[in-house]
């Protein structure tokens, strides 16, 4: 026996000094408790020098950072002050909403306001590990951190403090392949559990493949894991799909973009409740588009606001036209006779242009009605030229009827003019411009007390 | 036998120096280290691939030559990395006490002043610190992590050629103590 502790002295070290190591391991598996006394060692040892590097780095390469930063304060200053100005019109625009809105709302919006207890501590080393990513924070039990609490900053959860020491703590990050989180998503509720990776995106595990989950969803926490209060963001799904048992859902944390300093560590959490969709909008609010939208198009195609009721409208006495002619349109071959469109009252503006001409310097008093007048809303309106074949038909109607000048129909009637000459059933059912319903009568509306 | 191999054979230089290495130099050096490793890559990402305590742990094994010392430094400079972390003690303690053990019965056989012998050593090394904790990560602790063993081949080399000028380094600040 001496013989061989003799001979293998160095083998038997290092297997006594492994054989302990593991029996430390196994013991704190097993008892799930850590040894506390090292730790405090290496931790008490490490962080002070940590803390005096960061204080030196902060007044030296912040000062020197500052400089630079400093050259650029003209553009910046420029820059800032056109984004006041349009914060201030929106903040105008978002005081006069709120005043509107009713009390009740304001009320609730107020409540939606988390009351939790945080203490806010700075980043100031790295833990060591393969694959862990864990960090310290300048706050320990003596400011009142507890393993076990949840540290967030206002863009979402950060991670958990897995050990708290009297002068800092270690927390560990949710891109932590250990790291685990009760979650649930935003627009479908769907419960999960959010994983680390190491990398920068985590995993929502433990969803079901036939649960729905949006590309784009934002996940929340749930509060289930009795470590994260409910209603924290957690981040935005970035990839979806279905695995064996459970959908595949990778998730980009919102906490952890752009780098973290500063951190809220959670003292007495207090759950709130999961915005709605709208609210979790990138911060800016998009309107709705607005309604007359349609008429930026080009002038010459239709009459602002009134198109798709005179269209409707159009569409209408087309129809009731056919109808009365036993007419179906799409039916029949090409060339076959269509309805007789003259009977369709409006239409006859499109005659040809040899004829109308004389007629506009003869009828003066029709040709102011015309541009812009609603008499070519169902027809293609050139601002100029267009309107003269409309207002033509119509002053040849009149003088027709009547040899003095008419006044022009009022600029909203619609599109049909009606030839009284027609006695159509379908012209019955629009009544003449000038006196369809819904239209404010003005001058035109003499003609048909004319005729 | 050529005269290469003879020289690359024989007993190092270093393990003569070796007793010239003072105490607080021990204790200072993995401080310094495990520092680097917990605060620079805040502000430089990129240098999270450094593992210099290994790298240190390397170096005093080759350069004592003793198997027993090098078990008891690198068990020690372990712990202090596991103390820093939410790992059990014991995880890095184990890998390291393995690396003082190995490297410092290679430095028996080889020249490890050798530039050549120095970078293969601890590209070798950094391979073995990385397999064999992740090997015991999953067996002991059963956590599923992965071994990117294409990523962990070329942080080694880059440890390798880090630790060419960083063993200069130390065996000045050894012959200067």
């Amino acid at each position: 026996m001496d013989f061989f502790l003799s001979r293998y002295r160095n083998l038997t070290v290092l297997l006594v000094v492994i054989s302990a190591q593991l029996v430390l391991i196994a013991y704190q598996v097993k008892s799930n408790n850590s040894v506390p006394l090292i730790r405090v060692w290496a931790v008490t040892a490490v962080t002070p020098v940590e803390q005096g590097l960061e204080v030196v780095r902060r007044y030296t390469w912040g000062f020197v950072e500052d400089y630079f930063v400093l050259l650029g304060v003209r553009s910046a200053n420029e820059k800032l002050r056109q984004e006041n100005g349009q914060l201030k019109i929106e903040n105008a625009y978002l005081k006069s909403e709120l005043g509107t809105a009713d009390r009740a709302k304001a009320l609730s919006l107020f409540q939606a306001q988390s009351p939790s207890k945080t203490v806010a501590a700075r980043i100031i080393g790295n833990g060591t590990g393969a694959n862990s990513k864990v960090v310290f924070v300048d706050r320990g039990s003596t400011s009142g951190v507890e393993s076990g609490m949840a540290v967030v900053t206002p863009e979402g959860i950060v991670g958990k403090v897995v050990d708290a020491y009297p002068t800092a703590s270690l927390v560990m990050l949710i891109t932590d392949p250990t790291f685990g989180a009760g979650v649930v998503s935003q627009r479908n509720r769907v419960h999960g559990t959010l994983r680390g990776q190491g990398h920068a995106e985590c995993i929502v595990d433990f969803v079901q493949n036939e649960e729905r989950v949006d590309l784009g969803e934002w996940f929340y926490t749930s509060g289930d894991d009795r470590i994260f209060p409910r209603g924290f963001p957690v981040g935005q799904v970035t990839a979806v799909r279905n695995g064996k048992t459970f959908k595949e859902i990778y998730v980009t944390p919102s906490a952890m973009q752009g780098g973290i300093e500063e951190v809220l560590v959670v003292i007495n959490g207090v759950h709130q409740e999961i915005p709605d969709s709208e609210a979790a909008s990138p911060g800016y609010k998009i309107l709705a588009p607005p309604p007359s939208a349609v008429t930026q198009a080009p002038q010459e195609t239709v009459q602002p606001a009134a198109l798709t009721t005179d269209a409707d409208r159009l569409r209408e006495i087309y129809k009731a036209a056919g109808d009365a002619q036993h007419h179906v349109y799409g039916e029949g071959v090409p060339g076959s006779r269509p309805p007789d469109f003259t009977k369709v009252p409006g239409l006859r503006g499109a005659a040809p242009p040899p004829q109308t001409r004389p007629p506009v310097p003869a009828s003066p008093g029709t040709a102011p009605s015309t541009p812009g007048g609603p008499t070519e809303a169902g027809t293609a309106k050139p601002p100029a030229p267009g309107a003269a074949p409309v207002s033509q038909p119509r002053a040849k109607a009149q003088t027709d009827k009547a040899p003095q000048p008419k006044p022009a129909p009022r600029p909203t009637s619609p599109i049909l003019v009606t030839d009284p000459t027609d006695a159509d059933p379908a012209s019955d059912a629009a009544p003449p411009p000038s006196a369809k319903p819904g239209k404010p009568a003005n001058t035109p509306a003499s003609p048909p007390s004319n005729q | 036998m050529t005269e290469y191999t003879e020289r690359l054979l024989s007993e190092s230089p270093r393990k003569h120096a070796g007793s010239r290495l003072r105490t607080i130099w021990l204790l200072i050096v993995p401080l310094v280290a495990i520092l680097f490793e917990v605060y620079v890559p805040r502000f430089v990402p990129f240098l999270a691939y450094l593992e210099l305590p290994l790298l240190v742990t390397v170096h005093f094994a080759l350069s004592r030559g003793g198997p027993i010392s090098a078990v008891f430094y690198g068990t020690a400079i372990g712990l202090a990395q596991d103390s820093l972390s939410h790992q059990p003690l014991g995880m890095y303690g184990i890998v390291k006490a393995l690396v003082g053990y190995f490297a410092a019965s290679v430095s028996m056989r080889f020249d490890v002043e050798n530039p050549v012998v120095t970078f293969v050593l601890s590209f070798f090394f950094y391979f073995f610190h990385q397999f064999f904790y992740w090997v015991l990560a999953r067996a002991l602790l059963g956590e599923a992590v992965l071994f990117d063993a294409q990523q962990t081949l070329i942080f080694g080399l880059l440890n390798a050629a880090v630790a060419l000028p960083l063993f200069r380094i130390l065996d000045k600040l050894k012959g200067a103590s």
